[in-house]
């Protein structure tokens, strides 16, 4: 038995270990992914006044503060007995789709391209978002960082913060939006739709047309076939800010559509004793363990599995876009998790699309900010999509408002199942006997897991996105044998 | 261009229990990142470098220059990276809320472990846990052992386990603010005495609010935001709604009242007062225009939850530091 330890991994949102034990031939028996971190938020929510939450949860993460600040207020709406007004609601969902431009402008470019655009196995120090740069030019890099800039100061202007907003109360918002702001939005989405475009385009030449790549991302081994959930409208298109969740089975048939109220009835949690995170699984199938296919209770919420769980997308370049994605990889439901890279530069699209919708209504700069029909808070749930899956506050309170309970189901929660059992097979498909272990080989197992956009890696969203591995050979005896670094 | 005689100022960034938001404000100096780079390497900075434990404790004591330590220290890992910073460390500041005062995730100090784990892992709505599974220091399964951190009790400030330099508060610190104290280190401008918070105003929030307010104010109820309709012009303490700026010292650029959201003391306290929550409850007390005393203390019991509300951001460094039981 060989042990490779992967500690610390460095470019992640907090700290995350990997435990690779191999047989004596040197084949992968198991892994295990640890979060060694807790910081217990639905404990220390406990007897504040409810409507400060929206302000408290940010601090959840800094890098999407965002999308807890979104579900928060929607469980706020909920627990003062309130539909938020029509200005409102445009006004959040604005908010929101900028949200999304920064944060998949920032993993795809940063984290994500490196991989593709730069080479799984090129030199690691040219691995990152500079080598990127290097190789699509400093006029394209200097447009990345100026398209997310533009989407953070949209979030600060409608925010109140770009990184710990505040705009949500219950029923509305705090601060409307003034006409001359509207049009400036408007023009920055006229940005955000060529820039996303433009995206896909840049995916298309760079990986799309290298036969290389696509086989690597049909053939390699990361294919995971699990359930797939993600939020829709009415029409069961993508939404990010409301909607019903939907989940699909391995075949793309719909196993069933909850609603924010119901989803205690479709997903529980269980926690292993090695990690201080939880594994969600859907409750009507049950947990059996780490396992694939429709007698799995696992399931994925990331931007791959939203395009499974929908039946198309809710503006046109973006449907477009996703038309071109099935019928290129076969029909969906797609299964291979590198897919996930594109899915998100589709999603990109949408957010573009849609912000520049919404800004294009005259009416968003409505006054009526705010529903004060309120009644006596008890208990509410908001789910929205957070850009690493779908999120769910749930809040009760006593009659004053007072937060008795709090229940948070987290987007890269859903997918610590998921993320744990493509490690595994990534490591299983690469580590064998006879195999040296390199550079290359690591980063080809950490490429399993850079496609789910893991929030405990989001702060590295706009940074050179490879991440050093450092794989220490151990005998039974935890005598170090063999130790291997990349920087 | 890089100075040569002048080597380049050696700078690391790390964060303890922490949500990301201050690396995201480091970040965010967009283009001044470039002056940055040309006065300094960064060494160390998980989020965005490859350097590795290992790497650091491989340094020379004393070896970085300047370490920015954000997020509280919540375990052993926290505890463990931040003495081995400060041995490598010529300046050590506290940058942020977390580290600082022990921030949001300081609210854990009014439960503690016990209670918090079996909310987290026995409780909750979504967890099915009939066999009470918590998470192990060490846990052996077939193949070996398996090891996470160990989980405090309580949370703590960077400087409740070493020597701080220097205090940069903040939730996160304004970008602005950040770019100051570097350029002051770098051009070797005097520092400040040691011990000094850093990146402020060193006065009230309410010296830079521009929203009205009276000279003498006359409030007969406490409301919560809520419960107003408020005009985005008027003080809200004036308007009966609890303000943290008159005890929070500015630096932020008074952020959240412009999003028209009352001031909950991310920035800390003002100069020569130790205690926040004290501070601004003998404010609450002038403000009120009642004379009987029932009526004030009646006044007063409206303020819901004043001990999360004074202390959001301090408990930690709070005088009350924590529910015993």
């Amino acid at each position: 038995m060989k042990r490779y330890t992967i500690d610390p991994i460095t470019r992640l949102e907090g700290h995350g270990k990997i435990e690779i034990f191999t047989n004596d031939e040197g084949d992968v028996e198991n892994v295990y992914f640890q979060v060694p971190e807790l910081r217990g938020f639905e404990k220390f929510v406990e007897g504040r006044a409810v409507e400060e939450l929206p302000q408290i949860v940010t601090k959840i993460c800094g890098v999407c503060p965002g999308c807890h600040h979104m579900a928060s207020g929607k469980a706020l709406d909920g627990v003062f007995g309130v539909e938020p007004t029509l200005t409102a609601k445009m006004i959040r969902e604005l908010f929101y789709m900028a949200h999304f431009v920064h944060s998949h402008i920032a993993h795809f470019y940063a984290l994500g391209a490196p991989d593709f655009v730069v080479g799984p196995t090129a030199p690691a120090a040219e691995r990152n978002v500079l080598g990127v740069i290097a190789k699509v030019g400093k006029e394209i890099g200097t447009e990345v960082i100026k398209q997310r800039r533009i989407a953070q100061e949209i979030q600060a202007l409608i925010g109140g913060h770009q990184t710990h907003v505040m705009m949500n109360v219950p029923g509305g918002v705090r601060k409307g939006l003034k006409e001359e702001e509207r049009k400036d939005i408007v023009e920055k989405a006229k940005g955000f739709v060529e820039f996303s475009k433009f995206s896909l385009q840049l995916f298309e030449d760079v990986v799309l047309k290298n036969p290389a790549y696509v086989d690597v991302i049909l053939n390699g081994p990361y294919s995971l076939k699990i359930h797939s959930m993600g939020l829709v409208d009415e029409n069961n298109k993508v939404n990010f800010y409301d909607g019903k969740v939907r989940v699909v089975n391995v075949d793309g048939k719909e196993l069933f559509k909850y609603s924010n109220t119901e989803y205690r009835e479709y997903i529980e949690e269980r926690v292993e004793p090695w990690t201080y995170l939880k594994f969600p699984y859907l409750k009507k199938v049950g947990w059996k363990g780490f396992t694939e296919g429709n007698d799995s209770g696992v399931y994925q919420a990331t931007p791959l599995s939203r395009l499974n769980a929908a039946d198309g997308m809710a503006t046109p370049l973006a449907h477009e876009a996703y038309e071109k994605m099935y019928s290129t990889l076969g029909g969906k439901p797609v299964h291979n998790t590198l897919a996930m890279h594109w899915a998100r530069l589709v999603e990109l699209l949408y957010s573009s699309e849609r912000a520049l919708e919404l800004a294009s209504i005259p009416e968003i700069c409505g006054t009526d900010l705010r529903n004060k029909m309120y009644q006596t808070p008890k208990e509410g749930v908001g789910i929205v999509e957070a850009q690493r899956g779908t999120l769910t506050h749930h809040y009760m309170t006593d009659e004053k408002g007072i937060v008795v309970k709090a229940n948070l189901i987290v987007g890269t929660t859903n997918n610590n199942a998921p993320i744990t059992m493509s490690i595994k097979k990534a490591a299983q498909g690469l580590i064998k006997k006879g195999v040296t272990v390199d550079d290359g080989i690591l980063n080809m197992v950490e490429m399993a897991f850079r496609a789910y956009d893991p929030c405990f890696s989001c702060a590295t969203h706009s940074l050179p996105g490879n991440m050093p591995l450092e794989v220490i050979i151990r005998d039974n005896e935890g005598n170090v044998k063999q130790q291997f670094k990349r920087k | 261009m890089a100075n040569e005689s002048k080597p380049k100022l050696k700078m690391a960034v790390y964060w303890g229990a922490a949500c990301g938001g201050c690396c995201v404000s480091v970040l965010d100096v967009h283009e001044a990142l470039f002056t940055v780079t040309e006065h300094a390497d960064l060494v160390f900075w998980p989020i965005a470098l490859d350097t590795k434990y290992k790497d650091v404790e491989a340094m020379p004591d004393g070896h970085i220059d300047l370490t920015l330590f954000n997020g509280a220290v919540r375990n052993s890992e926290n505890e463990h990276i931040a003495h081995l910073l400060r041995k490598k460390s010529k300046i050590m500041v506290a940058y942020g809320s977390c580290s600082h005062m022990g921030g949001i995730p300081g609210l854990a100090n009014f439960s503690n472990k016990e209670d918090l784990l079996r909310r987290v892992y026995d409780e909750c709505e979504s967890t099915s846990n009939p066999d009470k599974v918590r998470p192990q220091e060490h846990y052996q399964v077939k193949e070996g052992t398996l090891e996470i951190p160990h989980f405090y009790k309580d949370v703590m400030t960077l400087d409740q386990i070493i020597d701080v330099d220097y205090y940069l508060p903040g939730c996160p610190p304004q970008t602005e603010r950040l770019v100051e104290v570097f350029l002051a280190i770098v051009q070797n401008k005097p520092l400040p005495p040691k011990g000094s918070v850093i990146g402020t105003t060193g006065l009230a929030q309410c010296e830079e609010c521009t929203r009205k307010k009276s000279d003498n104010r006359s409030v007969k109820k406490i409301f919560r935001p809520w419960e107003i309709d408020d005009d985005g012009e008027t003080c809200f303490m004036d308007q009966g709604v609890i303000c943290m700026g008159p005890a929070t010292v500015g630096g932020c650029g008074v952020r959240c009242v412009k999003g028209n959201a009352p001031c909950r003391g991310c920035y800390g306290p003002l100069p020569e007062v130790t205690d926040m929550g004290a501070k601004i409850m003998s404010t609450v007390g002038t403000m009120i225009d009642i004379e009987d005393e029932a009526e004030i203390e009646k006044v007063i019991s409206n303020i819901v939850d004043p001990a999360g509300t004074f202390y959001r951001f301090s408990l930690p460094s709070a005088k009350i530091r924590r529910k015993i039981k």
